[in-house]
């Protein structure tokens, strides 16, 4: 359980988390998603007491996380910039962590097998793949086998087993009633491993739910209509829970009326359709348009705006 | 829920393994072993220490015989010898700033913090730990140099023995010195949380000072130059006594003086900033 309540940072003027509460609960997987830059690393230094918070409070598992003493068995932590000295080797990297504890050194062998590392145990870092380098973390986070599990974009540099290494690791160190609470800022990530979200943009909070409301959420009901007679067909739609776009000429995003609706009043007043499609919205995309709200509505600070728009042009 | 009636609720048992002091330490100790730099910087500090007063005192009794009078004078077997101290100096001073910066550098530091999120044991793990090592590499590093140094100068009949009053005293507190430079690094790295910050102004205090003070009028220089950390600590090699030096255990008490400041200076900026 992570309690973060009312959570500000500022470094000089810049607000880097902003009033920032939620909670995450143990037994299920929660995602927490924002765009690059929004204050999810940040969060997480907090919650680790590695940074001070400027006003509010964090709590781990009931109380602050510089109180308890075995950090390591309450919260095993992956941070997204590599915390390991390169001239090391995975083996005395863990071990190091282990002393702190009184970790015996099996459980160290055991995270090095369980990490697939076996082979490059002696191995110093600093020659590791950014893969080998992710799951050295991970190991370093299962260390202690903790209650809480936090990693920062764990997905980073995995090729697909690891991809799907780590999704399997993850439910089930949640169906054992453990809180994992992972980062990224990939929506479509998330929607395959998280069943809760936590989002954020520029520090602040936009949305605390479940996966599962947010794909209803975000599922609109758009038909896209190609037609030669575009303006009359939008005239005989038009209805006050009926909205319909144009994007470019003879294409018509209509949303408030299934396919079927639509296909059948064309049919019955004799319009020419070329094309009548339903159009799902992705995850991704409805993300996108709700961190980007959030930037514009906030907006002073160009660059992010930019960000983002780049990313959805990319996507599109 | 029913054997709860029966069997009374037991506290909920303590964490079969806590964060200690001794156990920071050892995990410490594993740090410093594990890195290569850690093994060649020590090896050069005795390379260093050994190998430049050997130097020192071959050459002076190879050429004694052609010395002037005023020359062999001055001339002090024993500082002969631990002349490769002062070089000794800059490669444990470096490896203490080290110790700390290179956690920084790498983001080690958060891996460290996260385990022992209370902090200031690491700091005193480090520290123990460092001076134990950095003793047990000094210790044998200036014996051997006391001991070869004085047999190339008994070639000259020019050697102190080890049991001459104050010799002995001065080779052991030589090793304290090296020692406690480490720690002064390792200090000025906590504080600056940087390699090149730490390591240039770990220079510029020991080497880079002392001569610039020469500059200022004799009377202000005379009476700062005793004080300054190099020239402190380092009288602990000369036995003989001097105008404007202090005396071998004052000036080691002075630079002793140095470490804890700037090792409590260290502690407070590692509890307050953020990392």
């Amino acid at each position: 359980m992570i309690d973060v309540s009312s959570l500000t940072k500022r470094y000089g003027d810049k607000t880097a988390v902003d009033d920032l509460s939620f909670v995450v609960r143990p037994g299920v997987v929660t995602g927490f998603l924002g765009p690059n830059g929004s204050g999810k690393s940040t969060t997480m230094r907090l919650i680790l007491g590695l940074d001070a918070p400027t006003s509010g409070g964090v709590t781990v598992g009931g109380k602050p996380y510089r109180e308890h003493v075995a950090p390591l068995h309450e919260v095993g932590v992956l941070l997204e910039a590599r915390a390991v000295h390169p001239g090391r080797s995975a083996y005395n990297h863990l071990l190091a962590l282990a002393q702190t504890h009184g970790i015996a050194r099996a459980r160290v062998d055991e995270l090095i097998e369980l990490a697939g590392l076996g082979g490059v145990a002696r191995t110093r870092v600093g020659q590791f793949s950014l893969g080998m380098g992710q799951r050295l973390g991970i190991a370093a986070a299962l260390l202690g086998d903790p209650k809480v599990v936090i990693l920062d974009e764990p997905i980073n540099g995995l090729d697909p087993d690891g991809i799907h290494w780590i999704r399997d690791l993850l439910r089930s160190l949640a169906a054992e009633g453990r809180t994992v609470f992972l980062s990224s800022h990939l929506m479509s990530e998330m929607a395959l491993t998280a069943e809760h979200l936590i989002i954020i943009g520029r520090g602040r909070l936009i949305r605390d739910i479940s996966v599962s409301d947010f794909v209803h959420e975000s599922s609109k009901n758009v038909v896209r209509v190609r037609t030669p007679q575009a303006g009359e067909l939008r005239e005989m739609l038009l209805a006050p829970d009926v909205r319909v776009s144009s994007d470019e000429p003879g294409v018509l995003e209509i949303e408030g009326l299934s396919s079927d609706d639509i296909g059948r009043s064309a049919a019955s007043s004799g319009f020419v359709l070329y094309e009548l499609t339903p159009v799902e919205v992705s995850l991704e995309e409805a993300f996108m348009a709700l961190t980007h709200d959030e930037i514009e509505y906030r907006g002073s600070d160009s660059t992010a705006t930019t960000t983002i728009d780049e990313q959805e042009r990319m996507a599109a | 829920m029913n054997s709860a009636t029966v069997t009374p609720v037991r506290p909920r048992k303590a964490p079969a393994t806590r964060v200690t002091q001794r156990r920071v330490a050892l995990s410490e100790w594993t740090k410093l072993r594990s890195l290569r730099s850690t093994w060649y910087t020590l090896l050069i500090t005795v390379v260093a220490t050994i190998g430049f007063g050997v130097i020192a005192s071959a050459a002076t009794a190879g050429r004694w015989s052609s010395m002037s009078l005023a020359d062999k004078a001055s001339f002090d077997p024993l500082s002969t010898s631990l002349l490769g101290v002062d070089f000794g100096v800059l490669a444990i001073g470096v490896l203490g700033v080290l110790l700390i910066t290179g956690e920084y550098s790498t983001g080690m530091v958060r891996s460290t913090f996260a385990a022992v999120p209370t902090r200031l044991p690491v700091l005193w793990a480090k520290i123990g730990v460092f001076a134990l090592v950095g003793f047990a590499v000094a210790l044998p590093s200036t014996l051997i140099a006391f001991f070869a140094g004085q047999a190339f100068l008994s070639s000259q009949h020019i050697q102190i023995a080890f049991s001459h009053s104050g010799v002995a005293g001065a080779v052991l507190g030589s090793a304290v010195y090296l020692m406690l430079v480490g720690l002064f690094g390792l200090g000025l790295g906590t504080i600056l949380r940087n390699t090149a910050a730490g390591i240039a102004t770990f220079a510029a205090v020991m080497f880079v000072i002392p001569p610039l003070v020469g500059i200022l009028p004799s009377s202000l220089a005379n009476a700062i130059d005793p004080y300054l950390p190099s020239n402190a600590g380092a009288a602990i090699m000369d036995i003989a006594a001097h105008a404007h030096t202090l005396s071998p255990w004052a000036g080691l008490a002075v630079f002793a003086g140095y470490c804890a400041a700037t090792l409590a200076a260290g502690a407070v900026v590692l509890m307050r900033r953020d990392v």
